[in-house]
């Protein structure tokens, strides 16, 4: 194209680059944005500080070694033992069998509502499915010992105690079905379809396809929902303090009675201890502990997450 | 992209490439396809295709965006399975073997029609493992070292790979990428290779070296490629067949074969008037 030059009456302009108008609404959500981001990490600072205060006074009249290692949990009784064993074990014990359930049957879900479901059951399903996230965990806890240790548990196993430790794990592992299934679903409907389609372009059958290319590329985001699932079973209080008991016992056994972290704080707690005595710190003292647990669970996750997305990403 | 250069392109590659020696006539057929028609829902995307495909050339199919070039391609594997709704009517038979027919497998045409994609979807995995993938999955009995050696040297990356099999595919360039998903796709042995507009998201130079291998890899499979860069299927392929959109009396519109033929006769002595508008850039 050629272009002959116009003569164009030349016209002043005052240029200028400074602000013209004033932006005080930047200002003011700016603000509002980041008081909303500070409560949380506010309050967060506030459990901790108040947390730990009474168990560093706590940990002034019980040695950390016998607090740690000792084996008996007698905190309520005259001359009261506050060895935490029994209560760590008593989580980890339904911690795991919880998790026994929830991973496989959680995993499974994913897969098929990603991999095999059609649009329309899987719009169907997946509310469905998060819905029993909705249930409050009271009622799961009368569901444990109602219906799935008296009327279950006890045929199988007849010398099974009524509060046990497998009725609260099984039921919690189902509690935690809906949080690992939908977020690992997430994950793998995020990856690119174009995976797939490379899958099944080579002759690969469904299950081929979900196992060996779905599930590698969504570790990461599954890994996550995993160990949210576990935390949400670890920090869990109603279903085991209805249906695992209150008696704090050393022992692998799960058709036994046991006592969870969080279910000796909320049995303490709501009883009639007087404030400033031993029994009352040591609330605080094994809150601060599962504190701890959880918080080396997260840090935990944010690794494997980070590695695996370096790995695939 | 600049029109300019292609008549240029074309008589150069014209005389010297590999379009001279292919005989008008279609002798050893591959594909047969009549009156293949391919449709999403009451969409038809596709109408009326028939065709034949040749053994061991290289075909390309061309037309403007719409046409229905790469949903006719995708039903030669039976890709379009996967789609909700897609349907494929006709006859699309591969050595006389209805593709589309009671008794056929849709893994086994898969296995025997590979397919590269526009994008180079390489597996979250290692090098190595990408090229075993396929053999792994067919359960293909071989020495796995000596194949994936063999596959990554016919697609041209063992040498800028060797001495990295075991790292991540994704630390691999575009180019390299689009290189190791035809190792992968060669891997399972098949007799065709599907192509989706394989250098659509890459430069030049990683075209060019594809475009190249595509050459090379003419020589043992038979080969199809969508295209939308008329060079590339004028430099690449021995036959072309162009597509073109177009509004049936209800307004829909939908994806029409307009003209098949040798790659030199489509380019130098269009028939259609659409085919030669086309190639010299008048629409599309």
């Amino acid at each position: 194209m050629s272009a002959s030059p116009i003569s164009a009456p030349v016209i002043e302009v005052e240029y200028s680059l400074r602000q013209t108008r004033s932006r005080a609404g930047e200002k003011v959500i700016r603000g509002v944005l980041l008081a909303a981001a500070a409560v949380s990490v506010l309050t967060t600072i506030g459990i901790v500080v108040s947390v730990l205060i009474p168990t560093i006074s706590f940990l002034a009249e019980v040695p950390v070694t016998d607090f740690l290692f000792g084996t008996v949990w007698t905190p309520l009784f005259a001359n009261g033992q506050f060895g935490v064993l029994p209560l760590i074990s008593g989580t980890l014990v339904i911690t795991a069998i919880a998790v026994v359930v929830a991973l496989p049957l959680g995993l499974g879900a994913a897969v098929y509502l990603s991999e095999y479901a059609s649009d329309r059951s899987r719009r169907v399903l997946k509310p469905t499915l998060e819905l029993l996230a909705g249930i409050p965990t009271v009622v799961f806890g009368f569901f444990a010992l109602e219906f799935v240790t008296q009327v279950l548990l006890i045929r199988i196993f007849p010398g099974i105690d009524i509060f046990n430790a497998l009725s609260a794990g099984l039921v919690m592992g189902v509690m935690i079905i809906p949080t690992i299934a939908s977020l690992s679903e997430d994950a793998m409907a995020a990856v690119p379809s174009g995976l797939r389609d490379g899958s099944y372009a080579l002759g690969s059958t469904k299950r081929q396809t979900a196992v060996k290319v779905v599930i590698p590329a969504a570790l990461s985001g599954i890994v996550a929902a995993f160990v949210l699932g576990i935390s949400r079973a670890i920090g869990e209080t109603m279903i085991v303090t209805i249906a695992a008991g209150l008696e704090p016992r050393l022992t692998l056994n799960p058709l036994e009675g046991m006592q969870t972290m969080t279910s000796y704080i909320a049995a303490a707690g709501s009883g009639d201890l007087s404030t400033g005595s031993i029994e009352y710190k040591s609330i605080f003292a094994v809150g601060f502990l599962l504190f701890l647990l959880t918080f080396i669970m997260n840090m935990v996750s944010i690794r494997l997450v980070r590695r695996y997305r370096q790995v695939y990403q | 992209m600049a029109d300019e250069p292609i008549e240029l392109q074309l008589t150069h590659d014209l005389t010297s490439g590999r379009a001279q020696q292919v005989s008008d006539e279609v002798n050893n057929v591959v594909f047969t396809l009549q009156d293949l028609r391919v449709s999403y829902g009451d969409y038809q995307a596709v109408r009326q295709v028939s065709l034949t495909i040749a053994k061991s050339e290289i075909t390309a199919f061309i037309g403007p965006s719409g046409c229905g070039k790469s949903t006719l391609l995708r039903s030669f594997n039976r890709m379009n399975d996967l789609i909700p709704g897609a349907k494929v009517e006709g006859l699309l038979a591969y050595h006389g073997i209805d593709i589309y027919g009671p008794d056929v497998d849709p893994i086994e045409v898969r296995r025997k029609i590979g397919m590269v994609f526009q994008k180079p979807n390489v597996f979250p995995k290692s090098i190595y493992d990408n090229v075993a993938y396929g053999p792994r999955v067919n359960h293909i009995k071989a020495n796995m070292d000596d194949l994936v050696e063999e596959c990554l040297t016919k697609a041209a990356l063992w040498d800028e790979v060797k001495d990295d099999l075991k790292k991540s595919a994704y630390a691999l360039s575009g180019g390299q990428q689009q290189r190791l998903v035809i190792a992968r796709c060669i891997a399972v042995r098949p007799e065709v290779i599907l192509m989706d507009e394989p250098c659509a998201s890459l430069d030049p130079i990683a075209t060019a070296k594809i475009e190249d291998l595509m050459r090379q890899l003419a020589l043992e499979y038979t080969i199809l490629i969508v295209t939308h860069n008329m060079q590339q299927a004028a430099r690449v392929s021995d036959r072309t067949a162009f597509f073109t959109a177009e509004l049936d009396d209800n307004g829909v519109r939908h994806g029409r074969l307009v003209e098949y033929g040798p790659t030199r006769q489509i380019f130098s002595a269009p028939q259609d008037k659409r085919t030669e508008d086309y190639i010299s850039g008048r629409f599309g």
